[in-house]
């Protein structure tokens, strides 16, 4: 198996394609790697952004299939929280999550954004992009593009404070 | 054969019909749930999609606005179609059975019912005959048990007081005909508040209910000695001028919630009453308005853990 590069360059890898970002564009990660992520590159950034986080576990679509209480990890869930601090009617929107597939959680995402208001424009940045996607969703930014298997993922963990991307067998 | 009706045999929620034998982790599942939605009522759009195509039937077979509207708010919140039903005032009326009315209702794809009925145990009649998938929460059956109020409370204390294992509550008044207090009473036990005691005068209190693991007092001032929660509870008018108790003015004298009483709890204890209050009879108005009273938190944690319930009843494979 291929080692998998290490997430600090990725990050400066995506802060260098982003450059300079639109004044008074929302840095928004989405739970829980992707807030990770958007930390770090808020920081990487060359101007310093508003922050947001998003927990998207109401905006699934898979509730009817999973219920609310099954989606995730119970414990996990508690610490999520949306947290959006500036009104985002007519801000632009640097939305961030760590890895990609299906698109679904994109998708649930931006309801959710919209639920704030009525943002200028979205962008999707994400750390990698492991295929397999089931809805018209493309990331603006993406610093790693990957091919896995069927029944196998990629997972970013946390550390400390230091974050790496692991494969997973499911 | 699940081993409360409430719950189906992998032990999750199927029904919400008490809080009495409702495990602990299913307990701190609906708390946790509900941090989740409290922050949807700050929002521009108060609305989240886990509901969305869902019929929510409020059976309202005895009166209450408030609940209703509660239950209502919530289930709308939840993007749900409501449909309320003032039962007391149509069907029965004309001879209609309960089930009877159940069995139509079903008949038009009901997914929840919110029931509210003066009987007790209404709603588990309800729940025994309703299809599979079909989720029954009872708002409040006779004497019985208010789940979501009691949960609603146990919500509120945590959010203002964290550790629910070093805490003194104190519920005060008409426990004998409280369904909120017995539901309050198994949620604070079954989280492991150490201390839960009851105050009332003898004609108030249940014969046994010790049994429920409280401790009676029928002076209010040292039942209320160093209290960390003090839950007022609703004289209902009816009983004031009944053969229980000699009036409301004499009962507001010895159990009415009043600053020189609360001085003997805690100095940060809360101050809580389900509503609707009876200012001057359980309590006192400087203290339902004062800086320890947390009665209107508990209305908008209420429409959080009723939202709780039901996306925790609604979602997924519920066929069994």
């Amino acid at each position: 198996m291929t080692k998998l590069p290490d997430v600090a360059t990725l990050i400066a890898e995506l802060a260098r394609a982003i450059g300079t970002p639109a004044p008074g564009t929302i840095v928004v990660g989405i739970h829980t790697g992707g807030v990770w992520v958007a930390e770090r590159l808020a920081a990487a950034l060359p101007v310093k952004l508003v922050t947001g986080t998003l927990a998207i576990t109401l905006h699934r679509d898979d509730y009817d299939l999973r219920g609310i209480a099954r989606n995730a990890n119970h414990a996990h869930v508690k610490s999520q929280a949306t947290r959006m601090p500036v009104d985002i009617t007519g801000k632009h929107i640097l939305l961030v999550d760590d890895v990609v597939a299906t698109g679904r959680t994109v998708r649930a995402a931006m309801n959710e954004l919209f639920d704030f208001g009525r943002p200028a424009s979205i962008k999707l940045a994400c750390l990698a992009d492991r295929g397999g996607r089931e809805l018209p969703v493309a990331p603006d930014y993406c610093a790693l593009k990957l091919d896995i298997p069927h029944g196998e993922e990629v997972v970013l963990a946390k550390d400390g404070d230091r974050l790496t991307l692991q494969f997973h067998k499911k | 054969m699940p081993a409360h009706p409430q719950l189906d045999s992998h032990g999750n929620l199927k029904h919400l019909l008490t809080t009495e034998g409702l495990p602990k982790r299913l307990i701190e599942q609906i708390l946790d749930t509900a941090d989740q939605f409290v922050s949807i009522g700050e929002r521009e759009v108060k609305k989240v999609p886990l509901l969305r195509g869902k019929s929510v039937f409020n059976l309202f077979f005895e009166n209450s606005t408030r609940t209703r509207t509660t239950f209502e708010i919530a289930a709308k919140r939840l993007s749900a179609d409501v449909i309320n039903l003032n039962i007391g005032a149509s069907s029965t009326t004309k001879g209609e059975s309960l089930l009877d009315t159940i069995h139509n209702l079903a008949a038009m794809d009901a997914d929840m019912f919110i029931v509210r009925h003066h009987s007790s145990g209404a709603p588990y009649l309800i729940a025994q005959h309703v299809k599979p998938g079909v989720a029954v929460i009872n708002a409040g059956d006779g004497r019985h048990a208010h789940p979501t109020q009691g949960l609603l409370d146990v919500y509120t204390i945590r959010h203002f007081k964290k550790d629910f294992t070093r805490l003194t509550v104190a519920i005060v008044g008409d426990v004998l005909h409280s369904r909120v207090a017995r539901s309050q009473i198994h949620a604070l036990t079954t989280l492991g508040v150490p201390e839960v005691r009851v105050i009332g005068p003898r004609t108030l209190l249940p014969t046994d209910v010790e049994r429920l693991g409280v401790k009676v007092f029928h002076d209010m001032k040292r039942g209320l000695e160093g209290a960390d929660v003090v839950v007022m509870l609703r004289l209902q008018n009816e009983r004031m001028n009944g053969p229980l108790l000699p009036s409301a003015q004499e009962f507001f004298k010895t159990y009415g919630l009043t600053a020189e009483k609360l001085a003997r709890a805690k100095p940060d204890a809360i101050v809580m009453h389900p509503g609707p209050m009876n200012r001057g009879v359980e309590i006192d108005s400087p203290i339902a308005d004062g800086s320890q009273s947390v009665i209107l938190p508990q209305v908008t944690f209420g429409i959080a853990v009723r939202m709780a319930v039901m996306s925790l009843l609604a979602g997924g494979d519920r066929n069994e």
